[in-house]
């Protein structure tokens, strides 16, 4: 990665928290166990020595159990908690260095967050909460009001903007704190468990809208969850934290395939890897001919050679496959970027579903493709634990 | 006779050497000090002369429009006009009206001084720990105890009367300002901080918006226990209801005793209603945002 295309870097930070800071850095430093620090200087350790960078426009998960210290590293970012040591560059500008004032600026302009418990003001309405931001800016009323109620309607809030907040649902209460963040039109989004005080589906509503604001917005969001399914669904990449420590940084796929550790092995053996794995990893190319060129013995001799050809014909698209080369079936279509998981419910219905690729049928996906897929990367994802030598359902 | 426990050492000297100071404070500051609260008690007299000049059907009006405004209850607001017309009709009015006013004068001075000090003592654990025990004293001290050198640095009259006023009705203001900053969700003074608001913006927007409905029940308290100080404030020359109370016992009169305190607690119950309606709504404001 190039020095231009990063955005944030965290440059060796630690952060205790006692009154004997400086004896324990020196502790720390001299190679000191977190827990030899507490009983010598009576100060905890909150993080050691966190070292990354997170490139522009990305999403990057920090993930971790309570007290792993990820809520404390995230309010790093704008300064709410100062690290004891290190240096964090925004734009290659070290936000330490920086004066009461321009931290004022940085806060109002460079970067937003989104809280676990949403954070609104109670007595303001939810327009009023939104454009809390560019208020604060000194930006006039009639500007404020109509930039937010551009990131209202943005969150399907259009029509909410005179209620209170204690008047919406958990799930609504959370896209005002979206799009107050929004408004203020920062580069860094900071989400700090945002929809981990959400109910199932209104959390995976919010994890699509999530996605859905920033291929169009590209901003560069810094996420918190202790969900991995979230981490992986929401992630480009991926840190573990424990116990003030990171772990691992890595896409995905890393993080599930080739965990840095023994800690990172046994967080990851649980994912649900339906949501980890893609239609692309998991389908077969095949021949794509049109009507016309679907005669009876071309047919025969691809599916000679071929698990089935796909026959379009119009916007319709059909499957022959070699057990039934006489019955084209239509077929349902799925982009090869989608979850398996988002397959499950057309190959309930079907054996085969199409594969698209930039709107155009590439491949096939079979219930025997997924299901191999699937049991692939599970003994993958087990191979070090004792456990995968137990028969074990596939996940 | 000898006390039962021994002397072991000399305390004579240490009680000496205080009144001696004290009485030093007074010879040297006392002028200083009087003048000084002198806008003070123009306040109180200018108070009090308008209350006493204002038409009875006019006070009784505009007591029954506030009572509705923060009530919306019609039979609160009856309840108020008929017991502001009680005090009338026994005799009472002008001596209520200067205990109202030594009440209104003590009140605003109370949270003027208090506010700012519960917001300075939210943001200071330190201070706090300091300040409680203070509050504690302030309030457990018996009354008498200070009224003596207040009488003594400005001699009987309406400024010690309001002073000692000031300093008993004060702590509730202090302790439920405090409270109620420190009861602010943490997350909403975090949040709009992160959105770049300034300390000042984040008390003014956020911490006392939020704390208001505690900052109220403790001005509420502050009011009942400046309007319970009046009828020792009239021993040292506060006038007013109180005085008549403190005539009835000189007297022997229990009838002036009876109809006075009546008044007191009728007033009491008056500003109680008041106070507490503003409070609610206030909460009820943050509860459903209406």
């Amino acid at each position: 990665m190039t020095a231009s295309d990063v955005k944030i870097q965290v440059d060796k930070v630690y952060k205790i928290f006692g009154n004997r800071a400086d004896d324990a850095m020196a502790a720390l430093q001299a190679g000191a166990a977190k827990a030899e620090v507490l009983h010598k200087t009576g100060c905890i350790v909150g993080l050691k020595r966190i070292d990354f960078s997170i490139r522009r426009g990305e999403t990057f998960v920090i993930m971790g159990l309570s007290g792993s210290g990820k809520s404390t590293l995230i309010r790093h970012f704008n300064r709410l908690i100062e690290p004891t040591s290190g240096r964090i560059l925004v734009d290659g500008c070290n936000i330490m260095d920086m004066n009461a004032k321009e931290l004022l600026a940085f806060r109002r302009t460079g970067i937003s967050m989104v809280f676990q418990r949403f954070g609104l003001l109670p007595h303001q309405t939810v327009l009023e909460n939104t454009i809390c931001g560019p208020i604060l800016q000194g930006v006039d009323q009639r500007e404020a009001r109509a930039r937010g109620m551009e990131q209202l309607e943005l969150v399907g809030l259009k029509g909410f903007e005179n209620r209170f907040p204690r008047q919406l649902s958990g799930g609504m209460q959370q896209r005002v704190g979206l799009a107050r963040a929004l408004t203020t039109q920062a580069d860094v989004l900071l989400m700090d468990e945002a929809f981990s005080a959400l109910d199932p589906l209104i959390k995976s509503d919010m994890q699509e809208q999530l996605k859905d604001i920033q291929a169009r917005l590209k901003k560069t969001i810094i996420f918190i969850t202790h969900d991995l399914d979230e981490a992986l669904h929401l992630g480009d990449r991926i840190a573990i934290l424990k116990d003030g420590e990171l772990r691992q940084v890595g896409t995905g796929e890393e993080i599930l395939f080739r965990p840095a550790d023994d800690y990172v092995e046994r967080f990851v053996r649980k994912v649900d890897l339906s949501r980890a794995l893609y239609t692309h990893d998991a389908f077969a190319k095949v021949p794509v001919l049109t009507q016309a060129q679907a005669t009876g013995d071309r047919t025969t001799a691809l599916l000679r050679q071929h698990p089935a050809v796909i026959v379009v014909h119009g916007a319709k698209l059909r499957v022959l496959t070699s057990a039934e080369p006489d019955r084209a079936n239509c077929a349902a279509s799925i982009d090869a970027t989608a979850t398996l998981g988002q397959s499950f419910p057309l190959l309930a219905d079907q054996e085969a579903i199409v594969v698209m690729d930039s709107g155009a049928p590439v491949g096939i996906l079979t219930r025997e493709m997924a299901f191999k897929a699937l049991s692939r990367s599970h003994g993958a994802a087990n191979k070090l634990s004792p456990a995968s030598l137990l028969p074990s359902p596939v996940a | 006779m000898a006390d039962n426990f021994p002397e072991l050492f000399d305390t004579r000297g240490l009680r000496f050497a205080i009144d001696d100071g004290f009485s030093w404070v007074v010879t040297n500051y006392g002028d200083t000090l009087e003048r000084m609260l002198g806008p003070l008690l123009k306040l109180l007299g200018a108070m009090e002369a308008f209350l006493q000049w204002l038409p009875w059907y006019v006070t009784i009006a505009g007591v029954a429009l506030l009572t509705y405004s923060a009530s919306r209850n019609l039979r609160m607001t009856c309840s108020a006009v008929i017991m502001l017309f009680f005090i009338g009709a026994v005799g009472l009015w002008n001596d209520a009206m200067a205990t109202v006013a030594l009440m209104l004068a003590a009140t605003a001075v109370a949270v003027v001084l208090g506010i700012p000090l519960g917001i300075v003592m939210a943001r200071s654990d330190w201070l706090r720990s300091v300040a409680l025990p203070l509050l504690n004293i302030m309030q457990t001290l018996p009354i008498f105890v200070y009224l003596i050198p207040f009488v003594m640095l400005f001699g009987p009259g309406k400024i010690p009367a309001i002073l000692a006023t000031v300093f008993f009705a004060i702590p509730p203001v202090i302790r439920l300002t405090d409270l109620g900053i420190r009861q602010v969700d943490g997350e909403v003074v975090e949040a709009i901080v992160a959105f770049g608001a300034t300390p000042g913006q984040k008390l003014m927007k956020v911490q006392i918006p939020l704390a208001l409905p505690t900052i109220m029940a403790g001005i509420n308290q502050t009011t009942m226990m400046a309007l319970s100080m009046v009828v020792i404030a009239s021993m040292i020359g506060a006038g007013g209801l109180g005085y008549q109370v403190l005539q009835g016992i000189q007297r022997l009169e229990v009838s002036r005793g009876l109809v006075a305190g009546i008044a007191i607690v009728f007033l009491a119950v008056i500003f109680d209603r008041i106070a507490q309606s503003y409070g609610r709504r206030a909460q009820k404001h943050l509860d459903n945002g209406e």
